[in-house]
């Protein structure tokens, strides 16, 4: 019961992992880890639309990745009669089966535990999360298919072999043993029941709904956010328009007041050419307001009213015309995301904003103030703030 | 299963579907390591996940099974009923117990107000440990649970036996 819950929630929390990689724009080089083989879900442009695409794709793999916590520990307690299995080794076939099965458990529990350290801003593991994670989830996922393809016919004949649903209605005294098994999981010598099997799941599937409350508040604007109650974004930091959580902060960042101050120019370049514009000529160009998602490769997210400048506006203006790909550098000189690449789709979408105002007022130093970018279903990190010269280009690549 | 052996399982020990399935996935584990063996931290990845491994089984398994096996005698000798039929406290703990431990796991890095320095650079603020909040939590744990054991024993006793 346990296997089929991890059957649909695995691939899930895999598919969306993969995503987020592709998110990131993995044509462009930009997707970390950077060099990656051929072990790589394959190209696709990311699309602007749904806006909540990377909201609802990211966050479901934090949130169901925490939720099947439970059952995959579950699912550990059920057969660790395997552990002790003697002798451990009996013949070919049984060593590569072990093998894989240290790198299904191992995968899963480090995808979790590298997961969990990185959402929780603790680094604690003193290697690159990136590089890491990525590799490990392919690891896990080669490990996870073989598993299926080998035990799921076991797990369809378990699952027929017994009356479950009328299992399900006995409480702990009518809860007998089940029958031994081909896989010596079944206690040979059990002791009287002391919980059902509907209490099993019970339990099990409670513990997975107190996580997963105690989680998805970080994905809400208002008062629901306070139920993440152990998450580092389950407060709303400040009061006001700019209120909403901060990624990466001013101060972090190395970005000053002086920096962004009247002397800040916003460098536009197309094909050589370079044009330069202050603060109130991007004020006076024609605004448009979008009020867009905007989550982060963390799985929280926040939806905010964004009013600037068009992007493709800012191509024109540069004499781009309809440029294949822009380059973005942001103020902060040293960091991973100062600087990203957009696609063609993502400049030319009509809610692709250099914004300059968030909530009808003037963007707060640590949300990217003189300017930031915003480009609906784009990874929050790569909607660079204290933006200083887009580099609009007309030939896709480097 | 079910078919006879062949020359292929009495030598190898089952069928070519686990020997090309097994070898499939221990192929691109292997492609992994050999592409991260140049890391500078390759050894702290690979002693992590191995870590990873056995912690369920070898760290976990034996923490909970003992602090169940010691909450057991604790009840027994205490002279709570293990009865049939009766109302027993055992789950009324075990189930709180194991919220608050599985909550302490999972959001340790807030509880403890680890990693301080990323924090404050991700989101500008300090970071304030949680376990105050945490607290609160297992104690709501186990008061909602004391108060169905509660109930439960009431409800026994009223409809007599
Ligand atoms: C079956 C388990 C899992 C698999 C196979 C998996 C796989 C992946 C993959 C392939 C990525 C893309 C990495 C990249 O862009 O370089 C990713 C990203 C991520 N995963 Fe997982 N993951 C798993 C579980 C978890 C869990 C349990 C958590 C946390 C609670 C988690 C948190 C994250 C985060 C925060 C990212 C974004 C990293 C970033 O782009 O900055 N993952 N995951």
């Amino acid at each position: 019961m346990f296997g089929l819950v991890l059957l649909i929630g695995l691939p899930i929390v895999i598919i969306t992992g993969l995503l987020d990689y592709a998110a990131y724009g993995p044509q462009f080089g930009q997707a970390l880890p950077r060099d990656v083989g051929w072990l790589r879900p394959p190209p696709f442009e990311w699309p602007t639309r749904p806006d909540w695409l990377f909201r609802v794709s990211q966050g479901l793999h934090v949130i169901l990745g925490i939720v099947l916590v439970p059952v995959v520990l579950a699912k550990l307690w059920s057969v660790i009669p395997k552990l002790f299995a003697w002798p451990p080794v009996r013949s070919t076939a049984q060593l590569l089966e072990r093998l894989s099965l240290l790198l299904l458990v191992g995968g899963i529990l480090f995808q979790i535990a590298t997961g969990l350290l990185n959402v929780q801003y603790a680094y604690l593991f003193g290697f690159d999360f990136y590089t890491a994670h990525y590799f490990g989830g392919w690891v896990f996922i080669a490990a996870f298919v073989s598993h299926v393809a080998l035990k799921l016919p076991r797990m369809i004949s378990a699952l027929r072999s017994r009356p479950f649903l009328a299992e399900l209605r006995q409480g702990p005294d009518d809860t007998r043993p089940e029958p031994p098994d081909p896989d010596g999981l079944v206690a040979p010598r059990p002791g009287p029941a002391t919980v059902s099997r509907r209490g099993a799941l019970t339990l099990v599937g409670g513990l997975s709904l107190l996580l997963g409350g105690l989680t998805v508040g970080q994905t809400t604007d208002g008062p629901l956010r306070r139920t993440a109650l152990l998450m580092p974004r389950g407060r709303q930091p400040g009061t006001g328009p700019n209120g909403f959580p901060v990624n990466r902060s001013a101060a972090a960042a190395g970005v000053t007041q002086e920096r962004t101050g009247p002397g800040w120019r916003l460098t536009l370049a197309a094909a050589g050419r370079t044009v330069t514009l202050d603060r109130q000529q991007l004020l006076a160009l024609p605004q448009h307001t979008a009020t867009l998602p905007i989550a982060c490769v963390e799985g929280w997210s926040t939806r905010q009213t964004w009013t600037g400048v068009r992007l493709r506006d800012l191509a024109a203006i540069a004499g781009a015309g309809e440029p294949a790909s822009a380059l973005v550098r942001s103020l902060e000189r040293a960091g991973l995301f100062n600087q990203a690449q957009l696609q063609s789709n993502q400049i030319l979408g009509p809610d692709s904003l250099l914004a300059l105002k968030v909530n009808g007022v003037d963007l707060a130093l640590d949300h990217g103030y003189p300017a930031r970018v915003i480009v609906p279903a784009l990874p929050g990190v790569h909607c660079t703030k204290w933006v200083a010269t887009i580099d609009f280009r007309t030939t896709a690549g480097g | 299963m079910a078919r006879p052996p062949g020359r292929l399982a009495t030598g190898y020990g089952s069928g070519l579907l686990h020997l090309v399935v097994n070898v499939g996935g221990l192929t691109v584990a292997g492609w992994v390591a050999l592409r991260l063996a140049d890391e500078p931290a390759a050894g702290r990845i690979l002693l992590w996940f191995v870590g990873a491994a056995i912690a369920h089984d070898l760290v976990l398994f034996p923490l909970y099974s003992g602090a169940d096996a010691g909450l057991r005698r604790l009840l027994r000798a205490s002279g709570a009923t293990t009865a049939p039929g009766r109302v027993r406290i055992l789950n009324h703990i075990r189930v709180p117990a194991l919220a608050a431990g599985l909550t302490f796991l999972i959001y340790l890095p807030g509880i403890l107000g680890l990693g301080k320095v990323t924090y404050q650079a991700a989101t500008g603020q300090h970071r304030q440990q949680l376990l105050g909040e945490w607290l609160t939590l297992v104690a709501v744990l186990f008061a909602v649970s004391g108060v169905v054991y509660a109930v439960r024993v009431g409800r026994r006793a009223r409809h007599g036996d």
